[in-house]
């Protein structure tokens, strides 16, 4: 046994008062959970500390937290670990979740986000016609790529830290997009080219991602909802060709062009191209224009700081003809090839685990 | 020590003082770059975004050149979002035998090939790891005395933190405050270091982008900072260059001036501001530099001064 320091954040809103730190100590086996000590404090302490919870066993997604600012499951953070990552080396601050209100102390409003997000991607399946008599048949494969989706719990962790979602509450965010990946990489769903075009159209859909690696960090489930949106945006700009209004696709295209022509990225060009369209007369379109325009505070400041110069604004930066020679011929062989090749770890996991560890770590150091 | 050094593209377009000040301080911390100017751009996760193949592919290939410098000990690179996205590539590529085989198969033509295992960091982590913190403070010439100094990190050099190696042994995530400490300056704390500077939706969602950006240096102007400091020149460009720009639609005045780690690190050395570049900043740097005398610090430093 040992004495753990807990600091809750406690908040009832509907007394009108201030939110407050209550500290309480509690007596258990560092092995035990976060969620122990809190509900150790509620029945030793005090009745009144709000807080759900159900399963204790990291299944039902229902005691999600920041401990010690980190999103994550109380049930599945162990009292030793929380105690490493405290800031001032001795007391675990448990606090609710971000984005989303506070109902009471630790628990927030999951229906006034979390789930309102969720149904807005349409989060069930809509049968492929015609509906066969018996089972579907689809390749295994098709099934295994979108277990790392289904592996959500819904606990709403990835929600609470998505950076994009602070200053845009409107993106309809990690969870959600992932669970609409769940559909549009199965087989057996009518809807993909409606729910991509959707997801791409909507200016807080797949393309209002900042690309924070939050949500990555922050599922206790291995999902990397990041991921799952850049495969929504892959599939929605490669296989389904949709030009967002939003200029994802056309961003995507430029840079990827860029890459291909000259080696190196070409700012000057990106931008204009990424409004105006993919090819160099993108920068005489009007919404490049216009662009142009509303960015001429910065732009006029970089130029009279010498920060940019016209020349080198104008210029690509290519590298030596030869290696982009190289650059060029390895797009050819990629772009060529029928089906995309992906590799991913949550399904192919590493070579290192299937061997034993002596042997992985002799290969690492030869 | 011999670096294969990629300096990525930004650091040559529209940050070039990054890559300039990288190369004044270089020889000062004994660091011999041998630039990997046959490299290509890492794709900055819009690549990988396209097609992870490609992506893997590129890497893969600047990688195996860095292999071939002679005598080098490791790679590095002067930007966050470099490393963020070639760890990526490179986690998968050292993950699997059968996948890295495949993807040197697209480089084979060339006879280029990537052997597992290649060290790749950031300067912020040669700094703190090759360096060394007690040997970076004996060279310090003119300490940061009373600079109050805000860390920005990038998203791609905190997360995820498995894949970047931070840990208890390296705790890459508090390099920066260690490093600003060292210099003699002192570290700010405001809500925004780790969170994303906005840059990579300013073409989708350019409110929610200088909205971000503002947010940050509206906090660390609250905290009374007096500059920040960044290894990342991606968001350099949305907390510098669209400074003027995030102002307003944060609703405040701001006037945060953002280094680039090798600058605060090179004034630290000895190494005059306009050495650095820090008069190419949009944002001037006048509460960090009296550019009358070329001192470093916030007393004293009139608003005149540049």
């Amino acid at each position: 046994m040992a004495e753990f320091k807990l600091k809750l954040r406690r908040y009832n809103p509907e007394t009108g008062e201030a939110p407050y730190w209550q500290e309480h100590t509690v007596e258990l086996e560092p092995h035990r959970s976060v969620l122990e000590a809190i509900l150790q404090a509620k029945n030793n302490e005090d009745g009144s500390i709000g807080v759900r919870c159900s399963c204790k066993a990291a299944i039902c997604g229902s005691c999600g937290v920041r401990v010690n600012g980190k999103p994550g499951l109380a049930c599945h953070t162990h009292l030793d670990a929380a105690l490493a990552s405290a800031k001032d080396g001795e007391t675990i601050v448990v606090e609710p979740m971000g984005n989303m209100p506070v109902i009471k102390d630790l628990i927030v409003d999951m229906d006034a986000v979390h789930w309102k997000k969720i149904q807005r991607v349409t989060p069930w399946l809509v049968n492929r016609e015609p509906v066969p008599e018996r089972e579907y048949i689809v390749p295994r494969e098709s099934m295994v790529d979108v277990t790392q989706s289904m592996a959500c719990i819904q606990c709403g962790a990835c929600v609470s830290d998505c950076l994009s979602m602070e200053v845009d509450p409107l993106f309809i965010g990690p969870a959600a997009l992932a669970k609409s990946y769940r559909f549009v990489g199965d087989p057996r769903d009518d809807m993909q080219q409606v729910r991509l075009k959707d997801l791409s159209e909507d200016p807080h859909g797949i393309y209002d991602c900042t690309h924070c690696f939050k949500c990555i960090e922050a599922c206790p489930k291995g999902v990397a909802p990041m991921s799952q949106i850049m495969r929504l945006r892959r599939i929605a700009g490669n296989d389904h060709h949709i030009v967002d209004r939003n200029n994802g696709d056309r961003h995507e295209r430029a840079f990827v062009s860029l890459i291909r022509d000259h080696g190196l990225l070409w700012e000057a060009e990106l931008l204009p191209r990424s409004y105006g369209g993919d090819s160099w007369f993108g920068k005489f379109h009007p919404h490049a224009g216009k662009e142009l325009l509303s960015s001429l505070p910065a732009i006029t400041k970089a130029l009279l700081r010498g920060k940019v110069t016209p020349m080198g604004a104008l210029k690509p930066h290519d590298i030596p003809a030869k290696d982009l020679e190289q650059v060029q011929r390895i797009y050819k062989t990629v772009e060529e090839r029928e089906e995309r090749v992906e590799f991913n770890l949550y399904i192919s996991g590493k070579d290192e685990d299937l061997l034993p560890s002596s042997t992985a770590t002799e290969e690492a150091s030869a | 020590m011999k670096v294969a050094y990629w300096p990525g593209c930004v650091s040559r377009g529209f940050t070039p003082e990054l890559h300039g000040s990288m190369e004044k301080v270089a020889p000062l911390l004994d660091i011999e770059l041998v630039p990997l100017d046959r490299a290509c751009c890492t794709g900055a996760g819009v690549i990988a975004e396209h097609s992870q193949e490609l992506a893997d592919s590129l890497n893969a290939r600047t990688f195996a050149l860095a292999q071939q410098v002679a005598g080098a000990d490791l790679m590095m690179n002067i930007c966050s979002t470099c490393q963020g996205a070639q760890g990526e590539c490179q986690e998968r590529l050292d993950a699997s035998a059968e996948y890295r085989a495949h993807i040197n198969e697209n480089l084979a033509p060339e006879g280029l090939e990537y052997q597992a295992g290649i060290a790749n960091k950031n300067f912020l982590w040669v700094l703190v790891e090759e360096i060394g913190l007690d040997n970076l403070k004996s060279m310090v010439k003119r300490p940061l005395t009373d600079l109050r100094v805000g860390p920005f990190y990038g998203c791609y050099i905190v997360r995820p933190t498995d894949r970047l190696g931070i840990n208890a042994e390296n705790p890459r995530d508090t390099y920066l405050e260690q490093v600003i400490e060292t210099l003699g300056g002192t570290t700010v704390e405001y809500a925004g270091s780790q969170k994303c500077c906005g840059f990579p939706v300013i073409t989708m969602n350019k409110q929610a982008s200088l909205k971000q950006a503002g947010t940050h240096l509206a906090d660390a102007q609250d905290a009374d900072a007096d500059c920040l400091v960044t290894p990342c020149p991606l968001c350099h460009l949305n907390l510098d260059l669209q400074q003027p720009l995030a102002g307003p639609v944060v609703g405040r005045s701001l006037q945060m001036p953002v280094l680039h780690l090798p600058q605060l690190v090179g004034l630290a050395l000895g190494l005059s501001p306009k050495e650095l570049g820090l008069n190419k900043h949009v944002v001037k740097p006048t509460a960090v530099v009296d550019w009358s005398t070329s001192v470093v610090g916030a007393v004293g430093a009139g608003a005149g001064g540049w």
